[in-house]
């Protein structure tokens, strides 16, 4: 079972469910780190960018359209979502904030299967990136192949927009210092709504682009909202940087442990989760004041 | 005489009031009449005193088994339906039906278990408590079953396993209160194990994709068990996965690299559908030779018959059998008529074992679950969809048929539901096990 091309195999399938995961996550630690909500409607918001972006699929049959569709629907959710309900709960209690995103994922969810039964919903990859690629030492679906690519994209977007724009440097202040920010005279409220929805948008866009992997369900997004808080927790809770490491760090135990026995590949993510949390509680690139 | 005080006009202030409470004392607790040979036990009698009797279905409505469970739940709201009309199809298993049971009027109670053991077993603790049903159902997880036999057993409340396809269902977990209908591992094993090595021959390296619990590993052993004993074939590597994986390109990957001709899913639900995707994602799929030992309904319409072309599965009911089998025409019919697709198997296992509760129950004349267990246990010879079957005593597990289906070409489908070609209809009796060969051991009937 141990052999060379397995384990060049695992490493591969490891960099892209890590690469997904950081995508995810990232969009989850923003919204922690610079809002302080945790957003459990996190893993619907995945499934809903999936949905929407099958709907415009269906119509148009073009999958660059539907990725644009399931993006921007989402980020409209997430915008929709922070101005009617979030932010009248930004002063409130962590409890009630979870208890919040908690039943606005169930009604999501539920939403889903109203519309759209439980029946599983396709998405194919675009024609170009059907079938299988021969990399020498293993065949691999070439869409996963080419999801690796349209992630990694992503992710430099999302860095770019957060590191070199003038909105990134007020998310990022946001996160390290929200109070002394507002003393600048700077509008908190709007940024808010704003990281709201790139957060939202990120799964969003995740949930459509790994829709030709995992085929639609309304439950699809429940699995990953456990792991991106896996992966937040070790990359450190509001770093983006530290969600990417953190996915990767999380795809590679869970498909290296698979080698050897899959059963214990999420035992191994919540053992290395444990070790991170007792050797560096704020996670392996967060900070004190984040928390 | 003193007794004719009564009618002779001499009747005291004290008999007036001693016979009026003595007749609505009786009419209000029936129990009363029974209390020699049947003392109250579970529901009963609360349960059947009214002019109705309620069944709590506990079904997963969410999770990775909501599609099947859907199905299932539509075989049952059928056939209650059914029974409160006296149709002519619930008249084939109960002849002297006319409206309800017994006179009583059957109700369905439904709850999401989302295929998980707790809560199904709450939902069904709180219609025992709240609603004194009389009769118990659900499962789509042999977890589940597994958990509400023992439930039924401690209640004293009627357990009907829905689709069930462990051993232990009625192997080491089988209880006095609980019955199963349709096939399960064993026969499974023992209905498709000669096929394949008819078509396959012997010698052959096989990779196992398998749930994790009670329903993968003893469909996976007693599958293992008949190709290794009887055709040496290899098993290369066992994939087990945890119920609700969604990625599975670490399984597939160490499928790829193990060797192996054939890919034999255990896996249910929508772990079949992503599965099975995933696998001709990574191009295993034709190379390798898909078997599907435990068929999943619906899993050709979510994945395409063109991926299940030639695959073979062994199965409960195909609706295509309506040609051979007028029951199997007329459920197919009534089904179609009120949801407008053709059910599988697990619809038909739901509406089944409806029908031979009710026709038991019927027999008995009584619900009270002792009388109903025993006329059960007579093991009567009784219809099914797929002619007559009947129930052993030792394991209330019924013998029936076991369906050989395999893939049919895309261009051969007549219409958008024809997925399968049933290759073979195998005998019940001859796929069963020694009935304690799975340690069944029922318990008490009080």
């Amino acid at each position: 079972m141990v052999n060379w091309a397995n384990f060049l195999s695992q490493m591969f399938n490891g960099l892209v469910l890590g690469a997904l995961l950081a995508l995810i996550s990232s969009g989850l630690t923003i919204i922690y780190g610079t809002l302080g909500v945790l957003n459990l409607a996190h893993g619907a918001m995945f499934m809903l960018g999936g949905y929407a972006g099958y709907v415009a699929f269906s119509y148009t049959g073009s999958f660059p359209l539907a990725v644009v569709v399931g993006t921007l629907f989402v980020m409209l959710v997430g915008v929709l979502m922070e101005r009617g309900i979030i932010r009248y709960f930004y002063n409130r209690p962590a409890e009630d904030q979870i208890l919040v995103t908690f039943g606005l994922g169930i009604v999501f969810v539920e939403a889903v299967r109203f519309f759209f039964g439980s029946l599983s919903k396709s998405v194919p990859p675009p024609p170009g990136l059907v079938g299988i690629t021969n990399l020498g030492f293993m065949v691999y679906p070439t869409y996963r192949l080419a999801l690796f690519g349209i992630v990694a994209v992503a992710l430099l977007v999302l860095y770019l927009v957060l590191y070199r724009t003038k909105l990134g440097m007020i998310v990022r202040a946001g996160i390290e210092d929200p109070v002394m920010v507002g003393s600048l005279g700077i509008n908190v409220y709007r940024v808010f709504m704003l990281v709201f929805g790139i957060g939202a948008a990120a799964a969003g866009f995740a949930g459509i682009v790994n829709a030709p992997v995992v085929s639609l369900a309304p439950d699809v997004g429940e699995p990953i909202l456990v792991q991106t808080f896996v992966v937040v927790v070790i990359g450190g809770v509001g770093s983006f940087p530290g969600a990417v490491l953190g996915g990767l760090i999380a795809g590679e135990i869970i498909s290296i442990t698979s080698m050897f026995n899959p059963g214990y590949a999420y035992v191994m993510l919540f053992v290395a989760m444990t070790l991170v949390l007792v050797l560096r509680p704020y996670g392996l690139l967060g900070s004190a004041s984040r928390e | 005489m003193k007794d004719h005080d009564l009618f002779s006009g001499g009747i005291s202030r004290r008999t007036m009031l001693l016979a009026t409470g003595a007749a609505a004392g009786a009419s209000l607790l029936p129990s009363f009449a029974f209390a020699e040979d049947q003392p109250p036990l579970g529901t009963w009698p609360a349960g059947s005193s009214g002019d109705s009797v309620s069944i709590g279905v506990a079904v997963p409505r969410t999770g990775t088994y909501a599609v099947q469970g859907e199905d299932e739940l539509k075989g049952w709201e059928l056939a209650v339906e059914h029974m409160n009309t006296g149709h002519d199809l619930m008249k084939q298993f109960v002849p002297s039906l006319t409206k309800g049971l017994l006179g009583k009027e059957v109700k369905l109670l439904v709850a999401d278990s989302a295929a998980k053991p707790n809560d199904a077993v709450q939902a069904e603790q709180r219609f025992i408590a709240d609603n004194k049903i009389v009769l118990m159902t659900g499962s789509t997880s042999s977890a589940v079953a597994v958990a509400l036999n023992h439930l039924a057993d401690r209640e004293k409340v009627l357990y009907l396993a829905g689709i069930s396809g462990s051993n232990d269902t009625t192997g080491k977990d089988c209880v006095r209160y609980g019955f199963r209908q349709n096939f399960f591992g064993q026969t499974a094993a023992a209905a498709i194990g000669p096929v394949l090595v008819k078509a396959f021959g012997k010698n052959r390296k096989a990779a196992f994709m398998t749930p994790d619990y009670t329903y993968g590993h003893t469909v996976t052993k007693s599958v293992n068990d008949y190709l290794t004993q009887n055709a040496g074939w290899t098993q290369v590597t066992d994939q087990v996965s945890p119920l609700g994986t969604q990625d599975f390109s670490q399984y597939l990957t160490n499928i790829a690299n193990s060797g192996a001709e054939f890919l034999i899913n255990v896996n249910w639900g929508r772990d079949a559908v992503l599965s099975t995707q995933q696998a001709k994602q990574f191009g295993l799929l034709p190379t390798m030779n898909l078997v599907i030992p435990y068929q999943i309904p619906f899993l050709s319409k979510e994945v395409g018959a063109d991926v299940m072309e030639g695959v073979y599965a062994a199965t409960d009911f195909w609706w295509t059998q309506e040609d051979q089998y007028p029951l199997a025409k007329m459920f197919v019919e009534a089904f179609f008529k009120k949801y407008g697709y053709r059910p599988e198997w697990g619809a038909e296992n739901s509406y089944v074992s409806f029908a031979h509760w009710a026709r038991v129950v019927t027999e008995a004349g009584t619900f009270y679950p002792p009388d109903v267990i025993k006329t059960w246990e007579k093991g009567e010879t009784m219809p099914s969809l797929l002619g007559d079957v009947h129930y052993r005593p030792e394991d209330h597990q019924c013998v029936r048929p076991v369906v050989i289906v395999r893939g049919k070409k895309p261009s051969d489908m007549k219409n958008d539901e024809d997925f399968w070609e049933v290759l073979e209809v195998v005998p019940g009796e001859g796929l069963m096990q020694a009935p304690d060969a799975f340690g069944c051991q029922l318990g008490s009937y009080t």
